[in-house]
């Protein structure tokens, strides 16, 4: 540990104007006082009325702006090698030997197509909603991170980089790089905070084991977006023979689009795999949001499809109230961070604030902008889930389905309830069709193993234990 | 927009390379943090830079992700925020550097903080403050149609970057952005201390003349006079930062004039 000083813990500003009171009073059943509901979201409800009209097409957006996000809010230096990244995914993507490449590692490799299974337990607690869930913790690593490695990795060599860096906050983005250039026989580097190295030290031994050198990151905060600091610096010293796998679809152009493409797997497997079990498209599609790698790779199948709610679910953390979250859409503004325009969280001078949530992996203040440009346009609804609602939603998977989510997919799942309960009350979908007929697409973006000594935390299984020793040691005092 | 570059007349930090120009000489250029150690000593140092022969003061804007910046800056600004500075406190930096020296001052800001403040508030009142302009170390022009639209309209310059990996048509075009100078970047990495210049600022300096830039300052890895000495060869200022950030941290603002005054003897 450093001796250093640390950063004032800056609190998120409260909600107070109009502009953000009506954010959170359109995020459901928020605490913060007053609403405005008179004023119509946001600066895309022309991009709204289009699509609604049917004039315009959401899916394949290309960047570099997503409505008034996006860009490239970078240094000069690093420009090149986004224009070379560009050139190259442009390229890549016309090429039916690339796509043919990355769809050979997804299914021979990653193991997909990924399941959908039927939550039928689970689909008891929904109001009769039935939830199916898309199964990408049964990939390869573990959960849908791997998607986005292996199609960079392939790029990567294309450009004929040796080196790969990459940031992580958990583990799961750092593990799937350090995967995928064991795999391709490149060299990785995996910045992390120094909180989360010795927080998650079993994940630092894996991609060790998988040959990556693992650095602790002790300035700044000591977070995931200290890590993503530290990668750019990195970059910028490194770029001739190194590629920054960017693990989530936010960033400088052409990260944004090129995250969501490897991703988007993920909803056209999902939509193709409802119908064929159901015979219909989905009432509901819902995923958690962190930079929102995996909510844009399972949205942007059904993006065009009108009669199909989309809901991304932020991390509420302690709750949106206490300042202590990681909603960036629900209660940030628009700022620049990493490289791109989009929803931050930031106090009222533009310094970033940290986040909160018990989810390492939705434990970053801004949010891809994509989704900021959803947000405002209306074709998603976001709304935050709290660590509390979260962990009651791991907890009834695992004793439902025998499936243990990542406590970032719990997010999601805690989301799908809400989503029925909803409906329950207002007596029909968002649609307006019967409740008991709905059906309910949750990504289930991870498997919970990593998860599991926060959740015996939480559930304070550990405390058991003691109490179990404790029981016998006052038997032997008899 | 053509021509930004060439006038000199109504650009602050243009006016200063001139001088240095016309006496025969490069412009040492030099930075420190606002706020650090604190609003007080940020102010006494930089009036140290100009009262030891430094031609353009140029001071940062903390910022909680400072990802052009190395290890002895990044401290700096952490402590400086751990202190509580606020952007509003910027401009008492600036017009208490500007009450007390005729040495322009130029900040240095990423550029969320100028976001969040209003890109329109944010000149008004740097320029109230007696404020020369923005080196903007995350904002290319690309990006920069507000900037260009205020920075006109309170008269500020506006200093781009540009490094060793720009195309010649993107060195064409940030020149053309450009007003007062234009910022080389020596290497290709963050702000820090280094053994030896690298051969790429000749380069980039050269280019960037060729583009059609009439000064051309040089930053990056800058840090004893003899480095100063061998840059000034070439270009047309010279900017120092982590050395006299150390030099604050380690020894106050005597330490800062002192180095000042040696960095300076290599213009000479």
């Amino acid at each position: 540990m450093t001796d250093k000083p640390q950063p004032p813990q800056r609190t998120a500003e409260t909600a107070t104007d109009p502009e953000r009171t009506r954010k959170v009073a359109a995020a459901g059943d928020s605490t913060a006082a007053g609403t405005d509901d008179s004023q119509t979201q946001g600066t895309g409800a022309e991009g709204a009325e289009a699509f609604l009209e049917g004039r315009e097409s959401l899916r394949g957006a290309t960047g570099p702006y997503f409505g008034a996000y996006g860009g490239r809010w970078m240094p000069e230096s690093l420009i090149a090698a986004l224009d070379e990244l560009e050139d190259t995914f442009e390229k890549a993507c016309a090429d039916p030997d690339f796509v043919a490449e990355v769809a050979d590692l997804n299914r021979n490799y990653s193991g997909r197509p990924s399941l959908l299974t039927e939550a039928k337990r689970f689909s008891e607690h929904a109001c009769g909603a039935r939830i199916f869930l898309k199964r990408e913790d049964l990939n390869h690593t573990g959960s849908h991170k791997i998607n986005n490695v292996l199609g960079q990795a392939l790029l990567a060599k294309r450009m004929g980089k040796t080196r790969l860096i990459a940031e992580t906050g958990a583990g799961q983005h750092g593990v799937a790089s350090a995967t995928a250039a064991a795999l391709m026989g490149m060299e990785c580097v995996v910045y992390m905070g120094a909180e989360d190295t010795r927080r998650q030290a079993l994940n630092v031994a894996r991609m060790e084991l998988l040959g990556a050198k693992v650095i602790p990151v002790a300035h700044g905060s000591q977070t995931l977006k200290d890590a993503i600091n530290e990668a750019l610096r990195d970059w910028v010293a490194n770029v001739d023979h190194t590629h920054y796998l960017l693990g989530t679809a936010a960033g400088a152009h052409p990260f944004p689009a090129m995250v969501r493409f490897f991703h988007e797997v993920i909803g056209d497997e999902a939509r193709g795999q409802i119908l064929e079990q159901t015979g219909a498209l989905p009432d509901a599609v819902c995923a958690c949001i962190g930079g929102g790698s995996n909510a844009i790779g399972i949205f942007h199948a059904f993006l065009d499809d009108k009669d199909v709610e989309i809901f991304g679910f932020e991390a509420g953390g302690d709750g949106v109230e206490t300042g202590r979250h990681a909603a960036s859409i629900t209660l940030g503004r628009p700022g620049v961070l990493h490289g791109a325009r989009s929803y931050l969280m930031q106090d009222e001078d533009g310094q970033t604030v940290e986040s909160h949530s018990i989810s390492a992996g939705l434990d970053y203040p801004g949010v891809g902008p994509e989704h900021s440009y959803l947000a405002d346009i209306g074709r998603v609804t976001y709304e935050p889930i709290t660590d509390a609602e979260a962990m009651d939603s791991f907890q009834l998977l695992c004793r439902t389905e025998g499936i243990i989510p990542a406590i970032e997919s719990a997010h999601a799942l805690a989301g799908a309830l809400k989503v029925a309960r909803r409906w329950d009350e207002a007596g029909h979908t968002g649609a307006g069709r019967p409740v008991n007929e709905a059906i309910i697409i949750v990504n289930l973006s991870g498997r919970g193993d990593k998860d599991v000594a926060t959740a015996a935390e939480w559930f304070d299984l550990l405390e058991t234990e003691k109490v179990d020793s404790k029981t016998v040691t006052e038997g032997e005092d008899k | 927009m053509s021509g930004a570059v060439d006038s000199g007349q109504t650009s602050k930090s243009a006016a200063a390379i001139d001088r240095a120009r016309n006496a025969g000489r490069s412009a040492l250029i030099g930075y420190l943090p606002a706020g650090y150690p604190d609003v007080a000593r940020s102010i006494d140092a930089a009036v140290a830079l100009a009262d030891n022969g430094v031609d353009l003061i140029e001071i940062g804007v903390p910022y909680s992700d400072p990802v052009m910046d190395g290890p002895v800056i990044q401290d700096a600004t952490v402590e400086a925020l751990a202190n509580g500075f606020r952007v509003s406190q910027l401009f008492d930096v600036v017009a208490g550097i500007t009450a007390r020296t005729d040495v322009p001052v130029v900040v240095m800001t990423y550029w969320n903080p100028v976001m969040r403040l209003g890109v329109d508030e944010f000149a008004r009142r740097l320029a109230e403050a007696g404020g020369a302009g923005l080196i903007t170390p995350d904002l290319i022009p690309d990006e920069a149609a507000e900037w260009m639209e205020v920075s006109d309209k309170y008269g500020l310059d506006r200093i781009f970057l540009v490094a060793p990996s720009s195309s010649p048509e993107r060195l064409h075009r940030t020149v053309e952005a450009s007003r007062g100078f234009v910022y080389a970047v020596s290497i290709m990495g963050v702000t820090g201390a280094r053994s030896k210049v690298s051969s790429a600022a000749h380069k980039v300096v050269d280019d960037t003349h060729a583009a059609g830039a009439k000064r051309v300052c040089v930053g990056l890895g800058v840090s004893t006079a003899e480095h100063v000495r061998e840059i000034a060869a070439y270009a047309d200022g010279v900017i120092v930062g982590t050395a006299l950030v150390a030099a604050l941290r380690d020894g106050g603002v005597g330490a800062v004039g002192q180095l000042a005054k040696e960095l300076s003897a290599g213009l000479a």
